[in-house]
Formats: structure tokens, sequence, C-alpha cells
């Protein structure tokens, strides 16, 4: 018979594990415990949003027990007052809207929580709730018990409440407010009639708009004056400078002109201009809320661990007061967060975070273990050599590349444009000041504002925004995010790109898998496969995925040996699937370095399933196209040379291959081909690859699951998009073109204004038409045309 | 014609209204997070239904 799968999780089960309750059925007692707990408190509607929208919740005792020291506790808190306590915290699990809904309804759960609220986009639950009650340590233990286990990382350790920038929504809805209405106050004054009515309330309605106009000149548009400021006095001509200068001149020029009574002035298109401006600078600030592009080891590393202390007590123990000589316990799945010596008898430890590598490493009593690994199996005991900053995988970051900030390190192209077009308007400006003079120096004086403002680079300053935010968008569509918009300037102007071998052009879920030995027959196979669907070791799971699809059978007695495999009895035979050492008899020392699991059955040796790495797809043809594009490549490698020629036989001859790089080489070698002069993409995966990352001129990290962690980088891509690297680069090399057109456009318009300026004929009202309606065509063309490119990505 | 002052007046103060309320609304963070609540204003019809069952 067919598989069913689980109420709660979704998981498919066997008939025999298969546990009944209220009339559903359920794969593990996990599951149930937690359908029983919404049963009992009336939130059984949980599943019928979505169905099985539930995790299994993990065993976690012990885990969170530094909740109850207060002072972690306190750093974690947003809000304390009284007995009135504020939590925000991050759960990886939420996905749905059953989710959503669960979590808002925690107070049935836990008396105590007054209120619960979801940010979805964010993944966070912020719970109030009264400390009286209840406590975190048992919120936490809540949430897990129902499977939304929250993460909490070294990095929450000294957030608390975040203070968010709304300053741009505020100047953005005062300029709004202004713009609105001072259009409506000086239509009747565009059409110049001399009716009795409108030469009576003129002066009323001019001085309203001067009132109006003072919100948008005065706050709206500060950000403008304040970089204006800071460009000219660190002698950088940008492009805020003549936007700053026409502002000002409109703002001055326009009061003139109603205090004597010369026209209507040019308030209109003040606060147009600064309502433009401001919408292009919100648009092009698209941000994915739910990725960080800011991780360094802290996300990673746990907040706290347990320590012993002089009388052999385990006590929690802050990760910063952790130093030399302590005595650590580190259960499973734990992360070990500081060097240090192995004291228990055995283990194996996943350093896929650091390295990529997702084969767990064995290590015995006495072995030197480093941060970053994470324990697989039972609790272990280590010593510690160094304290947290000075371990080896933190030391990375003390690094200079991680100082600095990354928006400093490029010139944008707008700045670039703007250093010619700013001393080019200013000369115009004076020269026709100059010239008009020996003709009227009432007409001089009207000229020269009239140029400086029809030049304000309204046009100009919107392209670039609009172009940029378009491409983020279409990019995050097609799963590339990016950090901002000045990665896709950086993007275009990649040369070089270097690629970190393990993880990111070999992946780490799929490896071919080939079998040696004597054949097994399909009943045996299947046996196999509900084995070592038992196991959480990687290589289980990838040996599991391999396997042909079968009916699972019932297995009688299971038990995993850590580090070495596991003894199974399935019907009436033994297995034993793992390493050699758990095999019956003394097989020669293997000679290739290849990654192998061994079959017995009953005591009879079978053979061997033996992993290769498996090199993404797409991989011949990306670096083809790069290579015929004149890209120059490099794969840096932390792992030895073994497949050094397999590489060489796929790749394209002009591949540079480098082996044995740890970190730090890696960060060198990008700056070497900085020095160069190279611009170098940097693509990468592991915690090793940060400094690399960091250190090149567009770091990208890839990630099979982009909600999962990834290191400090400008752009994290969806592993299955790999392939599509070389349209990425092209796209936004497409982004740049389309960038420059339309600054000829926007030229153009500069131009058309400027010979009415010259001329002394420059209305309010032709001024007010000619600068939205640029700012309408700029956009509208640059949006259209980074749609048609952006089609080319092949999906 | 001295309506004119009393009207525009009139025009701008509520426009003035309309522009505190919206500061006041993003700075209560009403559009910091603009998913959750057209999830969340769904729910509340669903729970009455089972409520009554």
């Amino acid at each position: 018979m067919g598989n069913k799968n689980c109420f709660h999780c979704g998981k498919e089960y066997t008939t025999k594990e298969e546990i009944q309750f209220d009339e559903k059925s359920f794969c593990c007692v996990g599951c149930k415990t937690v359908y029983e707990i919404f049963s009992q408190n009336d939130l059984t509607c949980y599943y019928d949003f979505q169905s099985a929208p539930g995790a299994t919740p993990e065993e976690i005792n012990g885990k969170y027990d530094f909740l109850d020291d207060e002072k972690i506790q306190s750093k974690l808190l947003e809000f304390q007052e009284n007995t009135i306590y504020i939590v925000s915290l991050y759960i990886p699990h939420i996905h749905c809207s059953s989710c959503i809904w669960i979590l808002e309804n925690l107070q049935k759960l836990q008396k105590g929580i007054s209120t619960s609220q979801v940010n979805f986009t964010q993944k966070k639950v912020r719970i109030t709730y009264n400390s009286e009650q209840t406590n975190l340590k048992d919120i936490v233990y809540l949430l897990s018990s129902i499977g939304y286990e929250p993460y909490i990382s070294l990095e929450n350790y000294e957030t608390g409440a975040k203070q968010i920038d709304r300053s741009l929504i505020y100047k953005l809805g005062i300029a709004f407010f202004c713009f609105g209405n001072i259009m409506l106050l000086s239509f009747p004054e565009y059409f110049e009639v001399d009716e009795f009515w409108i030469n009576k309330y003129r002066n009323f309605f001019r001085t309203l708009i001067f009132f109006l106009s003072l919100p948008s000149f005065l706050y709206s548009a500060s950000g403008y004056y304040i970089s204006a400021y800071k460009s000219i006095k660190s002698k950088m001509l940008n492009i805020d400078i003549p936007i700053a200068l026409g502002i000002i001149v409109m703002f001055v020029r326009s009061v003139i002109d109603i205090t004597f009574d010369y026209g209507q002035g040019f308030f209109d298109s003040l606060t147009g201009l600064v309502f433009f401006m401001l919408l292009g600078k919100l648009f092009q600030q698209k941000t994915y809320d739910f990725l960080s592009f800011e991780r360094d080891f802290k996300s990673y590393f746990p907040i706290a661990v347990t320590k012993i202390n002089q009388n052999g007590e385990e006590e929690p123990c802050q990760i910063y007061d952790v130093e030399k000589g302590d005595r650590l316990i580190i259960r499973n799945q734990e992360l070990i967060p500081v060097d240090g010596i192995l004291i228990s008898p055995k283990t194996a430890l996943d350093y896929s975070f650091v390295t990529g590598e997702a084969i767990p490493i064995e290590k015995k009593s006495g072995d030197k273990v480093f941060a970053g690994g994470k324990q697989m199996g039972g609790i272990i005991e280590m010593e510690v050599l160094f304290s947290v900053s000075q371990s080896y995988l933190t030391q990375l970051w003390s690094n200079d590349v991680f100082q600095k900030k990354i928006d400093q390190k490029h010139k944008s192209i707008t700045d670039k444009v703007s250093q010619y077009f700013t001393p080019a308007l200013l000369i115009l400006a004076f020269g026709s000041l100059i010239f008009w003079l020996f003709i009227n120096a009432y007409l001089a004086f009207n000229v020269f504002t009239a140029v400086l403002i029809v030049a304000c680079p309204c046009a100009l300053a919107l392209t670039a925004p609009f172009t940029l935010g378009n491409v983020l968008r279409i990019m995050g569509n097609h799963k590339l995010y990016l950090k901002n918009a000045q990665v896709i300037e950086q993007m275009a102007k990649v040369d070089t790109i270097v690629f970190d071998k393990t993880g990111t052009i070999t992946s780490s879920l799929k490896s071919t898998i080939e079998y040696t030995g004597t054949d097994l027959s399909n009943k045996e196979l299947a046996k196999i496969k509900s084995i070592v669907r038992n196991s959480n070791h990687p290589l289980s799971r990838k040996l599991y995925a391999f396997l042909p699809q079968s009916e699972i059978v019932a297995i009688n007695s299971y038990e995993e040996i850590v580090g070495k495999g596991m003894l199974a009895s399935v019907e009436n035979s033994t297995y034993k699937i793992g390493s050699l050492h758990l095999m019956n008899l003394e097989l020669k020392i293997e000679k290739d370095k290849n990654t192998k699991v061994h079959i017995e059955i009953d005591s009879e040796y079978k053979g061997y399933f033996a992993f290769n790495h498996q090199y993404r797809e797409g991989l011949n043809t990306l670096f083809n196209q790069l290579d015929k594009n004149n890209f120059k490549i490099v794969v840096l490698s932390g792992d030895n040379d073994g497949e050094q020629e397999y590489l060489q036989s796929v790749l394209p001859q002009n591949t540079t291959l480098v082996f044995n790089q740890k970190p730090e080489q890696k960060l060198e070698y990008i700056k070497k081909l900085q020095n160069e002069g190279k611009n170098v993409m940097m693509v990468g995966d592991g915690l090793n690859d940060a400094g690399a990352l960091a250190q090149s001129n567009i770091g990208i990290a890839l990630s099979e699951n982009v909600n999962v962690f990834s290191p400090a980088c400008d752009g994290i891509m969806d592993a299955s998009q790999f392939q599509k690297l070389f349209h990425y680069i092209q796209y936004s090399k497409n982004a740049m073109k389309t960038i420059y057109m339309s600054f000829g456009l926007s030229l153009l318009y500069n131009s058309v204004g400027l010979a009415f300026a010259l001329t002394g004929k420059l209305s309010p009202l032709f001024a007010a038409i000619i600068m939205p309606m640029s700012a309408i065509t700029i956009v509208s063309f640059v949006t259209i045309l980074s749609k048609f490119y952006g089609k080319k990505i092949k999906s | 014609m001295s309506i004119i002052y009393f009207l525009i007046t009139i025009s701008i103060l509520i426009a003035i209204v309309f522009l505190i309320t919206f500061i006041l609304a993003v700075k209560n963070g009403q559009f910091d997070d603009d998913y959750t609540p057209s999830v969340r204003m769904l729910f509340d019809d669903e729970l009455k239904k089972t409520k009554t069952k």
C-alpha cells in the first residue's frame, strides 16, 4: 500500500509508524503532540489555511537554559518596564498564513502573553508578556514545542530595539503635501488672464504658496544641501551640487518675484522637483527584509554556552565570558564557539558553515577542534584554548576589509557624469550673466537664475535610481538578491570572476553515487533505503535521495554509532551500513580520496557506495560563455588538488585553478588581482569565503536556500540560478547602457530648456511643464527599456 | 467674494490634518510591514466560522 503524509508536517511515513489520533494520522509523537496542544486550545483552524503547515518539534532539553540568566535575558529584550516585557524573536520556520495565525494566537496557549504580532517579511514575532506570569524561557520552550523554534544567536546580543530610519518617508509625505497644494493654488495664474477676481486674490494665493513651499524647501530638500556641502568640502563634484544650487536659486528668485510683484515665481516647479527626486530615492531603496547582507560570525554563533564550573556543575555562560582553560559542554546540533581541545573520546563535527563541505569530520580525544564546527550526535566536553575573538575563524573579521563601509568603495555613475556636468553648468550660467550684464542688468539676473533653474538636473538625477531600482527588482524576481543599486554598477564592470569550489561550483546537495561490489537485489536496496532514512547524517540523506523509490520496509531494531555508521535488523537479516571500521573483515587501506559508505548484510561484505562531488548543472555552459566573452576565470579551493585533473578537463583552458587556499589566502589572492587592475567578482558560499567576498568588488554568496544564513556579501543568489550568472552580468551591462541613453535624453531636455533660459524667455508655466514632463518621460523610458532587457534573462 | 479666503483656509487645514495623520501613522510603524496585515485581515472571519461550529 502507498504511504500517507503526516497531517501536521506533511512528511511521508509507513503504516507501522503511523500514530492515530482524533481520526487524523501523524508520522511521529512530536507531530501528534503539537496537534494535541492545538486541538485542546481550539486552535485547529491552523490546518485550514494551508495543509500540513507544521514542523516537527526538535529535542531542545537544556538548550535554552541560558535564558534564565537575567543578564542575557535583558540583552534580548526590546522593552522592559515593571512587569511588561517585549521581545522580538526571529523564527525561520515562518512561511505561510497558518504560521501567522498560530503565532498571533499565542496568548491562548500560554498565560501571561498579552499580544504577539508577526512580521512576515522579516520572519519575526514580537511578543508582549507579563513577567510575573511567564518568562522568556517558557515562551521559547512553548514556541519550540509547537515547531516554531526561534533562532537566537550572538547577533541578538547587542541589538535590543532597533531604530528604524523613516525620515525619507516623512520627507516624501511633506513634499507631496506641499507639491499638491501649491499646484492647485497656482493653477489660476497659469492662464494669465486679467480678470478682476484673480487680480484681487493674487497676493493672498502667492503668500499661501510661499508659506506652503517652506516645509518642502527647508525640510524635504535638506538632504541635498547636506550632501552638496559635504561634496564641496571633500572637493568632489557630485550631482547634488547643481540640484541644491537649482533649488536654492529657484527659491530666492521666486521670493524676489512675488515680493516685487514680477510674477508668480517657481514654487510649483520647486516643490514638484523635490517630490520627484525623493520618489526616485525611495524607489531605489528596495530592500529584502528577509535577507541580511551584513552577517558575520555573530549570526552563526550561539549567545551562550554551558560551562562546567569548579564544583563540577553546569552553568550557562555568555560567549564573550568564555576564557582559556574553561570546560564547555556542547550538545547535539550546537556550534563550537571557540577553538579548543576535545576531551570526550570521539565525535563528528560538521564544518559546512565554514567550508561548505557537508561531510562531517571525525575527531578523537585530544584533537584540536576549531570554532564553527557543528556537533553531530551526543554531548561532548571540550577545553577552551582561545577566547572567541582570538579563535581562528573569528580572527578573519579583524581584517581591515570588514571595517570600511562598502558604499564608500566606489563612485557612482551619476557622480561621475556630474563631474563634467556641474562645471559646465556653472560656466554657462556665469557666462550668460556677464554677457547679459552688458545689455540689461535686470535681464541678466533673470537669465542667470533661469539657467540654474532649468538646468537643475532633475531628470539626470532620476535616471539612475529608477533604472537601477527596476533592475534590482527584476533580478530579485530571478532570485538574485542584491544589496543595493550600486552593486549593479559594479557588476557591469566585472572582468574577472573568482569561484570557490566546494559548495559553489559543486553542489552540496547532490553527489553522483556509484556502487561497487556484489550486486544488490531490489529488496535489499529497499531495505537499505529504509535504514538510511532514519539517520540525519548527510551521507545517509544523500544515499536516501539516490536510492530508487521503493516501499518502505519496517525496521525491527536500529542503532546509530556516531562517526561509524548504522546497525539495523530488518526482517531476519542484520545490516551494517557505514565506514570501513564498522565492517567485519579487514580490508586493504583505501587508496582514493572519495568518500564511501560500505554495506554489509548478515556479516557478509557486499560493497560500497562511492560519493563523487557533483558539479552544478550548467557549469560547463556558464564557464564557456564567460570564457568566450573574455572574462578571466579563477577557481579558488580550500581543498586538496585531488580533482585538479578532472576540473582541467571539463573547464575552459584559460581557467586558473588554485588549491589549498586558507581564508586569508583567498582574501590576499583577490587583493592581488585588484592590484593588477582587475574588477573582481567573487562567488562563494561558506564562511571561509567571507574575507574574499568582502574584499572583492562584488561578492555574491550562493545559497541552496536563501532563507538560511550566508556570509556578508553584496548579493545572494539562489543556487538553482547558478548557470544564469552570465546573463545577470550581461543584464547589468545593458542596465548601464540604458542609463547612458537616458542621460542623453535628459541632456536634450536640459538644452531645450537652456535655449529658452539663455534668451530670457523662461516663464514659470514653461518650467512647470517641462520639469514633470522630462521626469515622466525619463522614468517611463528607463522602465520600459530595463523591462525589455530583463526579458532576455532566460528562466 | 471673501468667502474664498474662508474656503481656501479650510481646504488647506484639512490637507494639514491629513498630513499629520499620515506622519503619525508612519511613526507608529504602520508602513514598516506591508505584507502581514494583508493576511491578518482575512483571519477574523475564519475564526468565527470555526467557533460557531
